[in-house]
């Protein structure tokens, strides 16, 4: 099983690639505000003008 | 409206109709060998046999109809969240005409029997090459509007549409890794179970960040915005994000339970299975959760029933899924149509729902019209293509289910009680019912089609522009440089 000395170290260094960025996340305050950003998606209006 | 004062609406409308198109295209495929299974003698020459179009069917669902919806409501969601147009129009074209190159090369190499025989995977080197292309293009755009920006926060929805880009990059390349040989032959760079590993490594994460991660992206966004109302919990979709991100990798090996690969790995593979069923259904509570309260507007709303039911299908699969790849349940499933029936509840009840409900909503949009053509063509659709599923997936389950217990059926002289064969004549009537389903939801999907036309040719390709204020606040931050 060769292959595993190839496939675990990939998904050893995926997750510790996915825990940087959520360190990144985490501390850029991406993850200050949880129901503010739920919010704005409603509140942008993508409807396109009445009339037609 | 000028380049940068409005959205990039145009890509988007590109795929949303190569989705429809490619719809239309795959389903017809599929009751096509749905219909061979029932009937033999459809099997016409080496091009159009069963072997050769049932490939063409898996790619051109996932890849072509799935790939094109997941392109134009990433690229949609990205630019409206962020409020940015698209990073590159130049590249975010060259990702609309090599992806649909890719798919017409699908369609030409693989009836004429060019395959690498990797399920999922079996486009051969040349075609790989340029899947690998478009896939980089699209990260750039993707990741280039992201980075441009203006709003601080980045919605929930391109996290996972992020995840899907950059995870199918790395499975593709790593899988497709081949020795050529001639322009149209090539041998993988893994041998035997080494390449079963490898094969199923991309294919159940294919399952994961391609049909899962990446449609829960569009769910994030299409289901609140189709609700008018934010989504149950977003605390939850974002401990949801990481959750499944963290554990995905390793689901693969259930794939491969019972066979050369050691037992250790099929093990991990099964218990990898069963914990991705809380992450899961943490999400398909929170899409499900975000109708509380507004339960009526399923009543009325036939978008809100195909986003919702698909969610429904997506929480039946996700249970289902681990159950089947706990081994003693996968002794009496593997090989049979029960598979079949599970992965087509999530393809046709999930991706296919959750895709035609976005369309459903951005189509519209795309072509300055407030509402599709036809609401009432919405609903028929929607009921056409439920008890389509229905059908299919009830057919292959008892199917599947009779199948392995015929097959392991011992006499009381140890001897098997049935022959193969008599499976297959007890398996005949499914068929038949499947095909039924198959043909149901092919033909909701020709409604859709005829509405899509209808609502593009009294409608008229319409842009957005950028909302005023975050122009605003963009021209005085560059003054202020």
């Amino acid at each position: 099983m060769d292959i595993l000395y190839l496939l675990i170290p990939l998904s050893v260094v995926l997750v510790l690639m996915v825990g940087v960025v959520f360190w990144y996340a985490l501390r850029s305050g991406q993850l200050e505000d949880l129901e503010g950003p739920g919010l704005a998606i409603i509140v942008d209006d993508d409807k396109p003008p009445p009339g037609r | 409206m000028s380049a940068q004062t409005a959205y990039n609406y145009t890509v988007v409308r590109q795929f949303s109709i190569m989705t429809i198109v490619w719809g239309v295209v795959g389903m017809l495929v599929g009751v096509i060998i749905a219909a061979q299974l029932l009937w033999p003698e459809l099997n016409f020459g080496p091009w159009l046999s069963y072997g050769r179009l049932r490939p063409l069917h898996t790619n051109a669902v996932i890849f072509a109809f799935g790939g094109s919806a997941l392109f134009a409501s990433s690229y949609y969601v990205v630019q409206r969240t962020c409020h940015v147009r698209l990073f590159s129009d130049g590249l975010a074209a060259v990702t609309f005409w090599g992806w649909q190159a890719v798919i017409v090369l699908a369609a030409i190499t693989l009836p004429l029997g060019i395959t690498s025989g990797k399920e999922y995977a079996e486009l051969e080197w040349p075609i790989d090459i340029l899947i690998a292309v478009v896939w980089v293009s699209y990260a750039i755009v993707f990741f280039g509007t992201v980075f441009k920006r203006k709003t601080p926060h980045l919605y929930v929805a391109n996290w996972f549409f992020g995840a899907f880009i950059l995870t199918v990059a790395i499975l593709h390349i790593v899988n497709s890794a081949a020795l050529p040989v001639s322009f149209w032959k090539s041998y993988s760079a893994y041998a035997g179970v080494q390449d079963a590993m490898v094969q199923w490594w991309y294919g159940h994460n294919a399952v994961g960040f391609f049909l899962t991660a990446g449609f829960l992206g569009m769910m994030y966004y299409f289901i609140p915005k189709q609700a008018g109302r934010p989504v149950y919990s977003y605390r939850l979709s974002v401990v949801h994000f990481w959750a499944l991100i963290f554990t995905y990798m390793w689901a693969g090996p259930h794939h491969l339970h019972y066979t050369a690969l050691p037992d250790w790995a099929q093990s991990l593979g099964m218990l990898f299975s069963l914990v991705l069923l809380a992450p899961s259904w943490g999400g398909m509570i929170n899409g499900i959760m975000t109708l509380s309260g507004a339960w009526h507007k399923l009543r009325t709303d036939p978008i809100l029933k195909f986003l919702v039911v698909s969610l429904s299908f997506y929480g039946m699969s996700t249970f289902e899924g681990p159950m089947m790849s706990i081994k003693t349940v996968n002794a009496l499933s593997h090989y049979t149509d029960w598979t079949i029936g599970h992965v087509h509840s999530g393809a046709l009840g999930w991706v296919g729902l959750v895709s035609m409900g976005t369309m459903y909503y951005l189509i519209p949009r795309l072509f300055g019209r407030v509402e599709m053509w036809s609401v009432r063509l919405i609903t028929l659709h929607f009921w056409v293509a439920t008890v389509g599923i229905v059908l299919y997936i009830a057919a292959m389950w008892i199917a599947g289910v009779m199948q392995g217990l015929m097959w392991r059926a011992v006499s009381a002289d140890g001897t098997l009680t049935y022959s193969f064969v008599e499976s297959v004549k007890a398996t005949y009537p499914f068929y038949a019912i499947r095909l039924l389903g198959g043909l149901l939801y092919f033909v909701g999907m020709l409604i859709m089609a005829w509405n899509v036309f209808k609502t593009a040719a009294v409608g008229k390709a319409a842009d957005a522009p950028i909302p005023m204020p975050a122009i605003a606040h963009a021209a005085a931050n560059a003054s202020a440089n």
